[in-house]
């Protein structure tokens, strides 16, 4: 069933192609969220500060805060995710925006993708932006910068895209957050044990392409599979 | 109609007469093989010329391992199954299952730590195999948390039964990164058992006893899949006729109010 878009604007007579509405939505949603720029900074602050932890925790020697470094990149990287995905559907299903978007006729599945990609951007990038630094801060050479780069980029397309899933699940309980967690972070296991090891290969100046490529790969079948599960979920808590 | 029969499935009556039926047919063999098993396994089994009698613990850590797997792959499939044709009872189905398999995965892991404490010194040990066994474990307990999160049945269902698809695609993602993790970061430390030199007298009460717990884990899903039809369809009235009562002042109520 076709439903007609009669009042869009986009382009009178024709409906607008599926990857212009995905551009559309990308524009609205990165236009939203700088808007509201704490909630931008706010997972990037919460990553810096779990890495202060480490050092506190255990201890200010750079020799030895280097060999826990991925790990502590990584268990980091993973919470600092989690915690954005609250942002990724709460108030487009408050707003009734999401109701909007599976009534649109639009495959939901693309529209969701969309705003994963979104959500990405607003996250992920940032956050693999700031990984580079935090490694240099817990005594990481800089030969080790790129891979670290490529290793969180890479690992936070996947968690954006489970996250999508775990979000879309919890979008009709009220108080989600340590469930959201204990959904997906399971999930999320392949993505911290390829990416703490790409990170740790760099860190000790190994090639490190091994664990990248299962990173991608991870992404790849995230990318192909997750935006339909995540749609699946969304229309059942419409309902 | 070859169908007749799968279509049938969807009727919670019918469900629940032909569960009802079917659970001595798995009840009393399981009970039969499990006796059998563990006599088997516990006095006619010789000791394990490297581990002693530590090992006889297998005959309850393996099968326990199978099944945590197994009901897992029952929970989705029938999650699958009430997604795509919208059949209430394969919820149901699910829902009885999960606190089954969470059972099965808790027994592995404890079994499997005891097992540990004679065989590396430890209680625990990262060993890739416990490891995403305790991670299925988090499935487990993530699955009965969404569950339980809706107060709306319907949406608990499917929603759950999305997380129980998802899963079970994991799974063995996950259980391969992990092995693969585990093998690059501390090698094999002990073997787990001789498995291909395994004698018959050994192997043949683990095999009776995977058969057993499948068995029992058949009749347990069965009565609890009676009860969880029963309390699902506590409003109708073909529940008061099954439960042989007059129907308390409670569910004539619902039954009205419906």
């Amino acid at each position: 069933m076709q439903a007609a878009l009669p009042s869009t604007g986009l382009e009178r007579g024709s409906a607008p192609s599926a990857l212009a509405v995905a551009r559309l939505m990308l524009e609205r949603d990165l236009r939203l969220a700088f808007r509201k720029a704490s909630q931008l900074v706010q997972p990037l602050a919460f990553f810096a500060m779990v890495t202060t932890l480490f050092p506190l925790a255990i201890t200010p020697e750079l020799s030895r805060l280097r060999h826990i470094a991925s790990g502590v990149l990584w268990a980091a990287a993973l919470l600092a995710s989690l915690l954005a995905l609250e942002f990724l559907f709460r108030d487009d299903a408050q707003d009734g925006t999401l109701e909007q978007y599976a009534l649109s006729g639009r495959a939901l599945t693309g529209l969701l993708s969309a705003k994963t990609a979104a959500h990405w951007l607003l996250t992920g990038l940032p956050l693999a932006l700031v990984a580079p630094i935090a490694a240099v801060a817990l005594g990481v050479p800089g030969r080790a910068l790129p891979g670290i780069l490529a290793s969180v980029t890479l690992g936070t397309v996947t968690l954006s895209l489970l996250g999508a899933i775990g979000a879309a699940l919890t979008l009709g309980v009220r108080r989600a957050g340590a469930l959201l967690s204990l959904l997906t972070l399971p999930l999320a296991i392949p993505v911290l044990i390829f990416g703490a090891h790409a990170t740790q290969l760099a860190i000790r100046g190994k090639p490190y392409g091994a664990p990248l490529t299962l990173l991608a790969a991870l992404a790849v079948f995230g990318m192909t599979l997750a935006p339909l599960a995540a749609a699946a979920a969304v229309r059942i808590n419409l309902e | 109609m070859a169908w007749t029969w799968f279509h049938r499935l969807a009727s919670p009556p019918h469900v629940y007469r032909i569960a009802g039926r079917l659970t001595p047919w798995f009840a009393w063999p399981a009970a039969i093989l499990l006796i059998a098993g563990l006599i088997g396994g516990l006095w006619l089994a010789p000791p394990d010329y490297q581990q002693g009698d530590a090992y006889r613990i297998m005959y309850v850590h393996a099968p326990s391992a199978w099944l945590s797997l197994m009901v897992y792959t029952v929970m989705a499939v029938a999650g699958g199954i009430g997604l795509i044709w919208r059949m209430k009872v394969a919820h149901a189905v699910a829902a009885a299952a999960a606190p089954i398999g969470a059972s099965f995965t808790l027994a592995t892991l404890v079994t499997g730590s005891l097992w540990g404490k004679p065989m590396w010194g430890t209680y625990w040990q990262w060993d890739p195999r416990l490891t995403s066994e305790l991670l299925l474990f988090f499935l487990y307990l993530g699955y009965m948390g969404l569950r339980a999160a809706f107060e709306d049945l319907q949406r608990a269902d499917r929603v759950s039964a999305v997380l129980a698809v998802v899963g079970v695609i994991n799974v063995p993602i996950i259980h391969y990164s992990v092995v693969w993790w585990n093998s690059l970061h501390q090698g094999p430390s002990v073997m787990y058992l001789g498995k291909p030199t395994m004698p018959p007298s050994m192997l043949v009460p683990l095999l009776i006893m995977f058969l057993g717990f499948t068995l029992f884990f058949g009749a347990v899903l069965l009565m609890r899949l009676r009860a969880e039809v029963l309390n699902r369809e506590r409003a109708a009235r073909w529940v008061s006729e099954a439960i042989g009562g007059v129907p308390s002042g409670r569910w004539v109520g619902e039954e009205i109010g419906a």
